[in-house]
């Protein structure tokens, strides 16, 4: 290529933004914990011993999957100027649908896994489809449909796991126990394979994005749709593609937790962790770029296992880490330069 | 199913339509000024939490409103500023806003109530419902008008309101020409930031009203997350209305109808897991049968 890119150029300028960001969200959520009668310092150092200490560090790794899980389904559409806000609808989708089929399946074990997983992964990048072909083919803003997606999804599947597939021997709103043979190997302590399995996915991201025909139009068209059109970038079709990817990597997602966490499907058991708007922020905060966002969505992860180890030494509430976040990506949206069609 | 169809779901349809209407009524004049704002369910959220806590700690209803309003206002401003003077993305904004609302409100109900999900408490006073007898005994304005709250009849005079000051007065003028073309408004000597921040603090006003209804309207409770998408639909009228504030007063009318059907399923014994999407799943059929016609911008830039 003769000519360069100059968001590429631009790209290490920008760190700097997303790092004040941070430093400017804790000033500003501890002016908020002085205010309402609490030592800012002790919560502080609460925060960061529960993210990092070593008997934690299992369970940041294994909070970590469903995060950067989540980031990789909001960065991909972002970065080719698309926003997915249907994540939490595509994973409910892949939760389901992967507590669902192995009951069904005549036989269990490896290939039992492999065919759940597929099928959360395939069902939920169709129900991602349904947005991207509003937009594409009647005109409704993607950014509109895929939320208002989300919640058909998840009172459908409330309504099946508290009726038709409510596991009868308990008083919980909870689909049937999975068979042993179906479930994901575990690793160390709370990590299964989902871990690695997710690695896998990012690595790819960040090679496509780097390394490929289609990543380079990706970035392309997220940086100037109309340029990208008339390079001869076909949008329709690229659109359909990410979606399904991001749809897909949010059911994969909700497949691993089911499979290998919960062993069945929980209502509300996916969505209250809040894996989704968390990864939507550090897809925000790195602009969708790959290894920023991965970067940022292990620090996001690391924040809320912190969280629960301030709230259980100096009762902060957890909830804390997500009003940080937010003003970070408040910050970053009101003062990073914007990238417009001139540049 | 004759009673499916009443005069209490009427009824019902009105109260359930406030809100939504108020969102929509600011979502139009934003939109109008060619801000785009899908922070009006967050709006609305800030608004609902500080009205239960001015009416817990303020002894009425009217502290409520009152604390919901200025709320609002200073919650705004990161979006009315942000969009002119900073010239940050709106969208970004609108979701970073949105996402801190939620977590915010979650937090402080912990703090301030020391209590998670929902609080009610017989201090939390709520808005008065008018119950006027002189209009009783008129056959269907009677029924419809009663035990409403002031800020249901203050919804409705503003869709008229709206409508006046955007298409009958001066400044009205100025604003959809902030709106549609910013760089001839400058060139006329119209102050274009300076419109589109009075705007949008302006329509906050509405979203403040909008979440006082909504946690002090019909019952006096706060819980996470109570706007459950309310906004988003709010911004759905505004577009199939295409900012019109009269069409959007009719799509509100729809979607607040659509509300109470869902009530109505679930009292006759539906499951409130599926009657609760009804709304939504309303909404996407109503898009999508309306749509081919909106000329909204594929990708983000």
């Amino acid at each position: 290529m003769s000519f360069t890119f100059p968001h590429l150029r631009r790209a290490h300028r920008r760190l700097p933004t997303a790092l004040w960001s941070i430093l400017a969200s804790f000033v500003v959520g501890g002016l908020v914990l002085l205010s309402t009668g609490n030592n800012p310092l002790t919560a502080y150092r609460a925060l960061v011993s529960g993210a990092l200490s070593l008997p934690n560090l299992p369970d940041t790794l294994n909070w970590a999957m469903p995060v950067v899980g989540m980031t990789l389904v909001a960065a991909i559409p972002l970065r080719a100027g698309m926003l997915n806000l249907g994540g939490d609808g595509q994973l409910v989708v892949g939760g389901l649908v992967a507590a669902i089929v192995p009951l069904h399946l005549p036989f269990t074990g490896f290939a039992a896994i492999i065919i759940s997983m597929a099928a959360a992964i395939i069902a939920a990048g169709l129900y991602a489809l349904l947005a991207a072909w509003g937009e594409i083919s009647r005109g409704i803003p993607m950014l509109i449909s895929s939320l208002l997606l989300n919640y058909p999804a998840v009172g459908v599947a409330s309504y099946l796991v508290r009726f038709p597939l409510r596991d009868t021997t308990s008083n919980l709103p909870q689909s049937a126990m999975i068979p042993l043979d179906d479930r994901l190997p575990a690793l160390v302590g709370p990590l299964n394979v989902g871990a690695p399995v997710m690695i896998a996915v990012a690595l790819a991201y960040v090679w496509f994005e780097r390394r490929t025909v289609g990543g380079l139009e990706l970035r392309l068209s997220g940086i100037n749709a109309r340029f990208a059109r008339y390079g001869g970038i076909h949008l329709a079709r690229q659109a359909y593609g990410v979606m399904f990817v991001s749809g897909g990597i949010a059911g994969l997602v909700g497949s691993i937790i089911v499979l290998g966490s919960h062993f069945r499907f929980i209502d509300d058991g996916l969505l209250a962790p809040s894996f989704g708007p968390t990864g939507f922020m550090a897809a925000l905060l790195a602009g969708g770029q790959p290894l920023g966002s991965v970067a940022a969505g292990l620090f996001f992860a690391a924040m809320q296992i912190g969280g629960v180890g301030m709230q259980r030494d100096t009762e902060v509430p957890r909830v804390l880490t997500m009003v940080l976040q937010a003003i970070t990506i408040l910050l970053i949206a009101l003062f990073r330069r914007q990238r417009t069609d001139r540049e | 199913m004759s009673n499916l169809f009443s005069v209490i779901l009427l009824q019902a349809t009105l109260q359930a339509m406030t809100p939504i209407l108020l969102a929509s009524l600011a979502g139009v004049l934003c939109a109008r000024v060619g801000v785009f704002n899908m922070a009006l369910e967050g709006q609305m959220l800030v608004g609902a939490f500080f009205a239960v806590v001015g009416s817990y700690y303020g002894g009425s209803a009217l502290a409520g409103v009152a604390a919901a309003l200025v709320a609002v206002l200073v919650f705004t401003l990161p979006l009315a500023l942000g969009t002119t003077w900073l010239r940050g993305d709106n969208i970004s904004i609108c979701i970073a806003l949105n996402l801190l609302a939620s977590g915010l409100t979650s937090f402080l109900l912990r703090i301030v109530f020391g209590v998670s999900g929902t609080f009610s408490d017989p201090a939390i006073l709520p808005i008065v419902k008018l119950r006027w007898l002189w209009l009783r005994n008129i056959p269907v304005a009677g029924i419809l008008t009663w035990a409403q709250t002031p800020i249901t009849f203050l919804s409705w005079a503003l869709i008229g309101v709206v409508w006046f000051l955007l298409f009958r007065t001066p400044i009205g003028l100025r604003l959809r020409g902030v709106g549609e073309r910013p760089d001839a408004a400058q060139a006329l000597g119209v102050d274009v930031s300076r419109y589109r921040i009075v705007t949008v603090l302006g329509s906050s006003l509405l979203l403040g009203l909008a979440g006082a209804q909504l946690s002090l309207g019909t019952v006096s409770v706060f819980s996470e997350d109570m706007t459950a998408g309310r906004g988003w639909i709010a911004l759905v009228a505004v577009m199939l209305a295409r900012s019109d504030p009269l069409w959007a007063a009719a799509a509100c009318l729809l979607f607040g109808f659509t509300d109470a059907i869902g009530l109505r399923l679930q009292s006759i014994g539906l499951p409130n897991q599926l009657t609760d999407i009804t709304p939504y799943v309303i909404t996407l059929i109503v898009i999508v049968l309306n749509s081919g016609r909106s000329s909204i911008r594929l990708r983000m830039r």
